[in-house]
This record gives structure tokens, C-alpha cells and sequence, in this order.
């Protein structure tokens, strides 16, 4: 049975098409998920896409950790689901809580928009279980806060934890320790900001994102 | 009628009354702040030598409901605690004013 994956619609959010697309290209089965739904309904696994929920305003993800949505995702966290959370969705669990540390402004003050080469640097979790570590992978990045930074007892916790789960080769934004994407300690919880969806085809420059969404999928079938 | 005239202080804690609020929410020293560098390095074109420590924030002005001012400033640090800041990258100032 393919996994089905709930793809969390924040107002704002304009990525979803895009990850459907690639869940779908893989076998797997997509559901738009309202942020103001109460409950998931019968999902193997959940997606925060990218975009800009409610505007970005005040921060990227400050309110749309409070829709109604993020009490569901919580507790399906918490219940060992498979969570990732791509660009405006890593803020947004961030914000949420459900991973540590922040994303601030890019140190070159620019807004990114281009394809860079990241590395992986653990398996454990749930959207790098199909690759292997040292693999490099072209995605595109597109953002303006994907400056991950957070304090030097959590980088620690997280290089020993290995819950670094992305670095990018050529550091593009001023992320500490060059970090693309992290995991939480359980390994269930993902955040990155490089977009998966968007390499999920040769036509589109390159489909070395679907590694990453393919362990998404297995992890969800493996829950199952 | 006329209006009201405001709660004097003597009724803290019997009434409520209205606190203008200001927050102001900075970036946490340490944290790089590009935007404020940026600023930074623009002044001396300007003309405008000798500025240093360039910090950009934001200023964000509501007005709050509460017993006293002790209450009101109690909600207001909750509430950027809990949602106007990011307490991993960001501090704020609180100025809580009896209207």
C-alpha cells in the first residue's frame, strides 16, 4: 500500500502543488491538508511545504505555528509520525518548537534563489534513510531567512545526536556549521531548507531530491 | 455626556484601566544583524562618519487592558515571550504607559 502524505496548506504557503507533484511521481498519494483542520485524517506521514504562511508576518512561522493544524501535527510528532518541514515549513516547526533553534536572515542580506550542492551527513532519519551519508545532492534553495543559527549547547547536542542531517558544500547563507537541515533526536522530525520537490525531475536540472522524499515515503509505509 | 475621566491610581485593582504599549524587539547581541551592517556601511556615503553599532529592530505599539501596571506589563512579557519575539535570536524592551 503506497504511503499517503498530508500536505499542510497554511494561507500563504505555494509549494504544495509542487510537493504533491513529486509524492506523487514517487507512487505515493498526496492530501492538501487545511491549516485549520483539527486532525490529519489518515496520513502516514506530513509535509509543511514552502511558501510564505500568513504572509511571514511578524517572523517566518510565528503565526502559523498557532493554526489550528499545529496542535494535530504536535501530537502525530509526538506519536513518532514522519514530519518535514521544507523552507517556510522548517520555520514554522522551528517557531513551533518541534525543532531547536532559528532561522534568521541570510548574512548576505539577499534573497536565494539557485541550485546548491548539500551533503548528507546522517541516515537516521526520516527523510535521509534511502541515502547514504557523504552523498552530494544538487537542490535548489529559495529563501531570504535560511540562516540557521541556535546556541552552542544545541549544536552540540545536535552534531552528537547526529540530527545534522544536511550541510551545504559551499555555504550559501551564513547557516552555522553550514547546516541545511537538522532532525530531531528520534529522527522523525525533519526540517531543510533546499527544496526536494523542486529536483524531483531530470527536466527540472536535476531529481536528486527524490532520494530524500522516496525515505519520506518508506518511513511512512514503514509506520504503517 | 461627557467622557470618562481616566481611572485615577488610587482604584489599582478594583478597576481596570488602559496601559499604551511599546515593544521593542532587537535582534540578541551576538545574533548578525545584515540589515543593521548594511545600514552601517551606507551612512558613510552619506556623508555621516563616525556611526558605529548599527542595530535594526522593530517597534510594535498596542494598547492593553489590565488591573494595574504591574498586571499589564505581566501580560505584555508573556506575549512577547510566547509570540512577538523569538527568544533564540531576539530580546525585547517593554514600556508599558497608564493612559
Amino acid at each position: 500500500m503506497s504511503a499517503r502524505v498530508g500536505v499542510v496548506l497554511f494561507p500563504g504557503s505555494n509549494c504544495e502543488h509542487d510537493a504533491i507533484e513529486a509524492v506523487e511521481a514517487l507512487g505515493g498519494k498526496a492530501d492538501i491538508v487545511w491549516h485549520g483542520a483539527t486532525t490529519l485524517g489518515d496520513v502516514d506521514a506530513v509535509l509543511l511545504p514552502g511558501g510564505f504562511a500568513h504572509g511571514d508576518y511578524l517572523r517566518p512561522g510565528a503565526i502559523a505555528r498557532f493554526s489550528p493544524v499545529m496542535e494535530a501535527v504536535r501530537r502525530f510528532a509526538g506519536d513518532a509520525g514522519p514530519v518535514v518541514g521544507i523552507c517556510n515549513g522548517f520555520q514554522v516547526l522551528t517557531e513551533a518548537g518541534l525543532l531547536p533553534g532559528a532561522l534568521q536572515k541570510n548574512s548576505g542580506l539577499k534573497f536565494m534563489c539557485t541550485t546548491v550542492e548539500v551533503r548528507v551527513e546522517s541516515v537516521r532519519s526520516t527523510l535521509t534513510s534511502a541515502a547514504s551519508v557523504g552523498d552530494i545532492l544538487r537542490i535548489p534553495i529559495n529563501h531570504f531567512e535560511g540562516n540557521y543559527t541556535c546556541d552552542p549547547a544545541t549544536l552540540a547536542r545536535l552534531r552528537s545526536d547526529e540530527c545534522v542531517v544536511l550541510r551545504y558544500v559551499d555555504n550559501p547563507n551564513g547557516s552555522i556549521d553550514d547546516i541545511a537541515g537538522i532532525c530531531n533526536t528520534a529522527g522523525n522530525v525533519v526540517g531543510l531548507m533546499p527544496h526536494p520537490e523542486r529536483a524531483s525531475d531530470p527536466l527540472l536540472g536535476s531529481g536528486d531530491g527524490l532520494v530524500l522524499l522516496r525515505s519520506l515515503l518508506n518511513s511512512g509505509g514503514v509506520r504503517r | 455626556m461627557p467622557p470618562l475621566s481616566p481611572v485615577p491610581a488610587w482604584l489599582d485593582g478594583f478597576v481596570s484601566a488602559q496601559f499604551d504599549v511599546l515593544v521593542e524587539v532587537s535582534l540578541r547581541p551576538g545574533i548578525a544583524d545584515p540589515q543593521g551592517s548594511t545600514v552601517e556601511r551606507a551612512l558613510p556615503a552619506l556623508g555621516f562618519d563616525g556611526v558605529e553599532g548599527v542595530r535594526v529592530g522593530k517597534a510594535i505599539r498596542f494598547s492593553i487592558e489590565a488591573g494595574d501596571e504591574a498586571a499589564a506589563r505581566s501580560q505584555v512579557e508573556d506575549l512577547c515571550h510566547r509570540f512577538l519575539t523569538n527568544p533564540v535570536i531576539e530580546d525585547s524592551r517593554v514600556e508599558v504607559t497608564r493612559r
